[in-house]
């Protein structure tokens, strides 16, 4: 079978459970357990090859552009995860079959299990460091469902997050680590760096890799100080504490540094951390379980300290030292699952894990009792089960291994860390199994059905078997040390018997300390409470909920919906970026000499100035700021007159106008007044806006003295403004030909304006918006008249004019100052008046087409225009003009470009209606309102 | 003359105003003509990305006018690619508006939505910068319309923050035009660059204003720190799907830098300093302000939108380097980042549907609680950029290309920090508001689930994970022939009229 099917299996029977549920957990589980049988056969079947020191490949590009490619190789590390990993996934379904409650989403749960059974397998059979590194986050991801699996309960949400977070951060560390080691080597196939080990171990990066690397196998494998999330992930279902937290993914920093072990291993920065964080863990994690009295915390700090033996195993750096550790690796997956089952079993029929309620179950629960017991005696390392047989060798190497100097260092460390163990080993069987039967158990124990008990049952024959026989472990354990070391291992020998070794006197130290222990727990409780004082779930706490606090607040200040803070970042960051990027380099020569300043302009100027600077300190006053904007606009349009842009002034005028007409009835609805800053806050914006003002005029002035470094465009528009575009009026044909195109978006602008004001107005006038309106009362008295009758009279007189003059403007608009712009403005206001004097009703019921429909209207026939050219084979918005003589008119031009401005100008007058018409709307409304309330009231 | 580069303007730019002409009051017609314009518009971007990949340069001289006189578009890959990520995000946008029904919520919801994807098309194809400009306009006043829709206080107040901000930084787009015509005498985009290219140090000061404004309004489209101030109460009060289809609006400010600072202030420029010495550490502080963001939020809207301001941090980091490498990977990680924050835009709308409230504060279970879960659970794996969606490729491809860069173990480290703030703040937003429930009853759900869209970009961006060794080719060679610009201005400057 293909590595990639393997690999690909548990994904697939991920499905299944989410299917097959509907037909009962037993098919959900079987799915599930179909597929893990299926890709545990796959495995097997590559035994022999695996046995015989080749690799099983298979290798898929994925994106060579960086490195990563799906490589899967099984060798015999690999191999030795793969069978416990689908092994004990397919007990571990079988047993949470009978495990789950009624009321569990048991789909769910066998769903999660594959995922992460699929991860797991990912990681220990991938050939390349990047898809390693995604399988691995995606066990981090896996195990945050399962350990939330009961997500109603406090404790599983908190034990899930804080395990993602610490596992997540190891993850992204690797991530670093990964990439500075595939620099180092290369290359990012794991084949290709194990044999760049000498390069690796003499690069200068190689203390940052290991560092980064070591990181992130230390969180997953739950080393001190990292090993706080493991406790705490014991709130997930018993199952899963076997399967993930014993048996697997906490291997899997383990994996790593095995895999890793011949690139990285072999220098003292190996030996000195990794030794040293193993050690410590060993200790410190044995020690903490000796004082628990939660069965699975029990089995979860014993994990811990079992996990930093193998660590330290591999920190030795021999050969034989990694022989053991991968045994262990073996025989303690096989007696810790076996224990955390056992304890599901416990807590399954007696409604507690707590060993102080517990006690006496020998004969209650006689199967449970034999199971438990002799897998926890294999931990506490009692000869003639397996836990002994690694536990001797690894006793073997420290007293062989010098550290800090001497021998003995770490032959008394590790003796102690075997004595401690066999401590809580005793003290588990002890108090849960021996002693009095009690009255008081939460239910009546009694052994369970073989749907639990088969697991465990089946995990302690291993136990036995392997103790007993332990030749028969040798083709796999030797075969994955082999791959460890790079090196063929098969000649090496399990046996029971060294003879007098100082390891035996070791153990037996250790064995005969444990029982001694046991006895005086009592009096040690000081060290339990001193010990449960120091602890790292606090500090992780005290970070996270600073951290969320801390980030909380600062992006709550920050982004508080300050307009102001917005505006002056901008203004800031402009005065300041600018002032950098001009002083950053030189400036030419000014070429252009200063005009001459005329007294009227002289005027002008100082009226726009006095103006502008009046504007701050009188724009609370709303009506007033809006009348001095309308001078200043009007300069601005006397100021083009005079630098001959009459286009300019006629549009600068005709906005301007209608303009100040639509924020007049804006201001209807605001307050006549804004609110007064404090007069610090206004100090700081006068500042900024004075600085920006100066910053523009310096610039505008720096540009206006100089000329151009290149001929520009524009004398391209002047020479073939009549003879391309058949106009003489070079703005308009810049407007509708040059650049039309831009037209065309503006005028869309316009139009999606008043859309936006109509949509805008009509949310107003629905609930619940609707009540405030009709709340709303003038906050000034009404005109005694509404609608004076001498302006009645004059905008009526004047409308016909004004729309002559407004088709005057569009007309002459190619060759002289005006166009569709302007002229649907001059219309526009020609109606706007009406709307004034008249009033709403008088002017809708007289205007009977729907500015909707004229916007749409205009932007269609723009579009259709540019369309035209298509047929003519030409490109969007290409003109064509003629000349056309029809008696007994003059000869005449007609243009398509004159199409494309009655476009502009529909859209014109059809947004500033809508706008106008929506804002009316309004009022009327609220007024309609006020008056019903006052002839009611 | 190719006239299909036009076509994803023209056509949007038509159906609109045919909306507001003849279906403004029927709902139906309204939705059957803005589906069908969305499935053509996309189906047009597929016709553009087809041409451009062989790395031709397409070029449409609107009017007839020979460039740099008239305008001009310009279609190569980068144009094409974003073309086509408007299109997939703008159909299940609309999938998700028309299964929801938020269209019927306010009136010109389509128009304004077909005028949007015209803002976007004509900003994505223009070779000239004032037309840029246009369509800037064009965008923001159609994305002011769709933000305000259904209207509501706390989002009318967000919209006016929203609208000023921007008009703000479109009088800046106007100082920078004006600074640059008035230095070089020309619009065109890649006429700016061979003149640019002739105005020596010593000479450049104004010049190097010109672009120093213009990349700060392309930093207020693309939210960089400290322009990001508006997005955060915009994207959070914006309608679930507008918000969504905002996720491309930002991407338009790093489209614009990428285009304007590889071309037009491009490497032989005197002004080419400007891109990279600004936007490296603005980059880096958005990552990390966006992804405080994440982690601080009360509300999942607002989560959402931080998101959106770290990935913009991650992928200007790319970015901001300048290498072809570098911006190829950074291109991968936009599509991801665009697409998966349209997902989680959505998947958020939908939550609050049936649930009533974003807050992250427990609450009742509601109605496909378990569903809505897990669709959330995988938009967030894409968030924080989590393996298998390939947000995780992107990242990696980020770190990779940066990694010889002076100061790039800062990059590093940023992306990483932000990594780790983005998981913890997800994973405790996904824990509040899917696991810790209250046990009282949800009120009826407020709209329907419409799974359409959040299906729809998940599968694109599962896509996206297994093709990432093709696609990620093309980014190369899109990012490549970006600082080969010589084919692109030969294109546009080529021929005269015809």
């Amino acid at each position: 079978m293909s590595l990639l099917l393997i690999v690909i299996l548990p994904f697939l029977g991920a499905l299944l459970p989410a299917v097959l549920i509907r037909s009962g957990r037993g098919m959900a589980a079987a799915g599930a357990g179909l597929a893990t049988a299926a890709a545990l056969a796959g495995v097997l079947a590559h035994l022999p090859r695996v046995f015989a020191g080749e690799a099983v490949v298979a290798r898929l590009d994925w994106l060579p552009a960086l490195g990563l490619s799906a490589s899967f190789r099984l060798d015999g590390l690999a191999a030795l995860f793969a069978i416990l990993i689908l092994g004990i996934g397919l007990l571990i379904l079988f047993y949470a079959r009978y495990y789950l409650a009624k009321a569990d989403p048991a789909g769910r749960f066998f769903t999660y299990l594959m995922l992460f059974q699929g991860a797991m397998l990912g990681i220990v059979l991938s050939d390349n460091i990047l898809l390693l590194l995604i399988f691995w986050e995606l066990t981090s991801l896996s195990s945050f469902l399962l350990i939330g699996y009961w997500s109603h309960r406090p404790d599983a949400r908190a034990g899930a997050v804080m395990a993602l977070v610490v596992t997540a951060t190891g993850g992204l560390v690797m991530i670093a680590g990964m990439l500075v080691l595939g620099g180092i080597a290369g290359s990012y196939e794991i084949s290709q760096i194990v044999k760049a080990g000498p390069a690796i171990r003499d690069s200068g990066l190689y203390p940052l890799a290991l560092g980064l690397i070591l990181l992130g196998a230390f969180t997953k494998s739950a080393q001190f100080p990292f090993h706080f999330w493991l406790p705490r992930a014991m709130a997930a279902p018993t199952p899963v504490s076997a399967y993930l937290h014993s048996a697997t993914m906490v291997k899997a920093g383990v994996f790593l540094l095995a895999r890793l072990w011949p690139a990285l291993s072999g220098t003292p920065e190996w030996f000195y951390v990794v030794t040293t964080v193993g050690l410590v863990t060993m200790l410190w994690g044995a020690s903490v379980a000796l004082f628990r009295t939660d069965l699975k915390a029990l089995l979860a700090y014993s994990t811990v300290s079992h996990l930093g033996l193998i660590v330290m195993l591999l920190g030795f750096g021999s050969k034989a030292a990694a022989l053991a550790a991968v045994f262990h690796v073996l025989n303690h997956a096989s007696f810790k699952a076996a224990l955390f089952l056992s304890a599901g079993i416990i807590e399954h029929e007696t409604g507690t894990r707590d060993i102080d309620r517990l006690g006496g179950l020998r004969r209650l629960m006689p199967l449970t009792f034999a199971l438990a017991t002799l897998a926890a005696l294999s931990m506490a390392g009692v000869p003639l089960l397996n836990g002994f047989l690694s536990k001797e060798m690894m006793l073997e190497e420290a007293a062989h291994t010098t550290y800090l100097g001497g021998v003995w260092v770490l032959a008394a460390l590790t003796t102690l860390g075997a004595l401690i163990s066999a401590g809580y080993s005793f003290r588990l069987i002890v108090l849960t199994f021996l002693g009095q039967e009690r009255e008081d158990y939460p239910t009546k124990p009694h052994d369970p059905a073989i749907g639990l008990w088969l697991a465990p049952a089946l995990l302690v024959a291993v136990v036995v078997v392997v103790g007993l026989f332990p030749a028969l472990a040798r083709p796999l354990v030797a075969a994955a040390a082999g791959a460890v070391v790079g090196a063929d291992m098969s000649g090496v020998v399990l046996k029971i018997w060294h003879g007098l070794t100082p390891a035996l006197a070791m153990s037996a130290i250790a064995l005969a300390g444990g029982a001694l222990l046991l006895t005086q727990a009592r009096r040690l409780q000081w060290a339990g409470v001193a010990l449960a004082r120091l602890s790292a779930p606090a500090v992780y706490a005290a970070i996270m909920t600073g951290a969320e606090a801390g980030a909380r607040r600062l992006s709550a200040a920050l982004h508080d919906g300050a307009m102001a803070r917005s505006l002056a970042a901008l203004v800031l960051v402009a005065l300041a970026a600018g002032g950098w990027a001009f002083a950053s380099a030189g400036l030419g020569p000014e070429t252009r000499a200063m005009l001459p300043v005329p007294p009227v302009v002289a005027v002008g100027w100082l009226a726009l100035i006095v103006a502008s600077l009046w504007l701050p300190f009188l724009h609370r006053d709303r009506l007033l700021a809006l009348v001095l904007i309308g001078i200043i606009g009007l300069m601005v349009s006397i100021g083009f007159i005079y630098l001959s842009a009459p286009d300019l002034a006629l549009t600068q005028i005709t906005v301007e106008v209608v303009t100040v007409v639509l924020m007049l009835l804006a201001l209807n609805f605001l307050p006549k007044q804004s609110i007064a800053e404090p007069f610090a806050l206004r100090a700081r914006d006068a500042g900024l806006a004075s600085a920006a003002g100066l910053g523009v005029g310096a610039l505008i002035y720096a540009l206006m003295r100089r000329d151009f470094a290149a001929p520009t465009i524009s004398a391209y528009h002047v020479e073939n403004a009549y003879s391309g575009g058949g106009g003489t009026n070079i703005v308009n044909v810049i407007l509708v030909d040059f650049r039309g195109y831009d037209t065309f978006g503006e005028i869309i602008v316009l139009g999606i304006a008043a859309l936006v004001i109509f949509a805008l107005a009509d949310v107003m006038l629905r609930r619940p918006a609707l009540r405030r309106l009709i709340a709303w009362t003038p906050d000034q008295p009404r005109a005694g008249d509404a609608h004076p009758l001498m302006l009645v009279v004059t905008t009526r007189l004047v409308l016909p004019v004004a729309l002559m003059v407004g088709v005057y403007i569009f007309l002459r608009g190619h060759n002289a100052p005006g166009g569709g712009f302007v002229a649907g403005l001059v219309v526009s206001i020609a109606l706007v008046m009406q709307y004034m004097a008249s009033g709403l009703a008088w002017a809708e019921a007289r205007l009977r087409f729907d500015y909707h429909a004229l916007i749409g209207a205009g932007v269609l026939i723009a579009g259709l225009t540019g369309i035209g050219a298509w047929f003519a084979g030409r490109p969007f918005l290409t003109s064509a003009f003629g000349y056309v003589t029809l008696p007994p008119l003059e000869k005449f031009e007609l243009a398509t470009a004159m199409a494309f401005d009655l476009g502009v100008f529909l859209t014109v007058v059809g947004a500033v209606m809508l706008a106008l018409a929506s804002l009316s709307r309004l009022s009327h409304r609220a007024h309609h309102d006020e008056r019903k309330r006052g002839e009611t009231g | 003359m190719n006239h299909w580069i036009i076509a994803p303007v023209v056509l949007p730019a038509l159906l609109a105003p045919l909306l507001v002409l003849l279906a403004r009051h029927d709902l139906r017609a309204q939705r059957l003509l803005s589906g069908a314009g969305t499935v053509l518009f996309a189906a047009l971007a597929g016709v553009l990305l087809a041409q451009s990949s062989s790395g031709e340069i397409g070029v449409y001289r609107l009017g007839n006018w020979p460039a740099p006189f008239g305008i001009a578009l310009v279609v190569d890959r980068l144009a094409a690619l974003m073309l086509g990520l408007t299109a997939a995000l703008a159909l299940a946008v609309l999938a998700h508006v028309l299964g929801t029904g938020w269209d019927a919520r306010g009136r010109h919801f389509h128009a304004l939505f077909q005028f949007q994807l015209m803002g976007l098309a004509g900003a994505f194809l223009t070779g000239d910068a004032f037309n840029l400009f246009v369509f800037f306009e064009v965008m923001l006043i159609a994305s002011y319309g769709l933000m305000i829709h259904g209207g509501g206080r706390a989002r009318l107040r967000a919209g006016v923050q929203y609208v000023v901000m921007n008009l703000a930084g479109s009088v800046l787009f106007l100082f920078a035009l004006g600074t640059i015509y008035a230095v070089t005498g020309t619009l065109n985009m890649a006429d700016l660059a061979v003149r640019a290219a002739a105005i020596p140090a010593s000479d450049a000061a104004l010049l190097r204003v010109g672009a120093v404004l213009l990349l700060l309004v392309f930093a207020i489209k693309a939210a960089l720190v400290p322009l990001q101030f508006w997005l955060p109460a915009t994207y959070a009060n914006a309608p679930g799907p507008v918000a969504a289809l905002f996720a491309i609006l930002t991407k338009v400010g790093v489209y614009a830098i990428l285009r304007l600072f590889t071309l037009g202030f491009g490497p032989s420029s005197a002004a080419s300093d400007i891109g990279g010495t600004l936007l490296l550490p603005a980059a880096g502080v958005t990552l990390l302000i966006g992804m405080t963001g994440v982690l601080g939020a009360r509300d999942l809207g607002r989560m959402a939108a931080f998101s959106v301001i770290g990935s913009i941090g991650t992928m200007m980091l790319g970015v901001a380097v300048f290498t072809p490498a570098a911006t190829g990977a950074a291109l991968f990680y936009l599509i991801h980042s665009t697409l998966v924050a349209g997902a989680l835009f959505l998947t958020a709308d939908l939550v609050r549907g049936q649930r009533g409230s974003l807050s992250l504060a427990p609450g009742p279970r509601f109605a496909s609680h378990g569903l809505l879960a897990a669709v959330f659970f995988v938009v967030a794996i894409g968030v924080a950029g989590m393996p298998p969606l390939p947000g995780f490729l992107g990242k990696l491809m980020i770190l990779d290309a940066v990694r010889a860069v002076p100061g790039g173990w800062a990059i590093w480290a940023a992306i990483l920090i932000g990594s780790l703030m983005a998981v913890a703040g997800l994973a405790r937003a996904g824990a509040a508001v899917f696991w810790e429930t209250t046990p009282e009853e949800a009120a009826a759900p407020s709209q329907p689930l419409a799974l359409a869209g959040v299906a729809g970009l998940l599968t694109v961006l599962v896509g996206l994970s297994l093709a990432a060794g093709p696609v990620s080719a093309w980014l190369n060679a899109a990012a490549a022939s970006l600082y080969a610009p010589a084919p692109y201005i030969a294109a546009v400057l080529a021929g005269g009229a015809g």
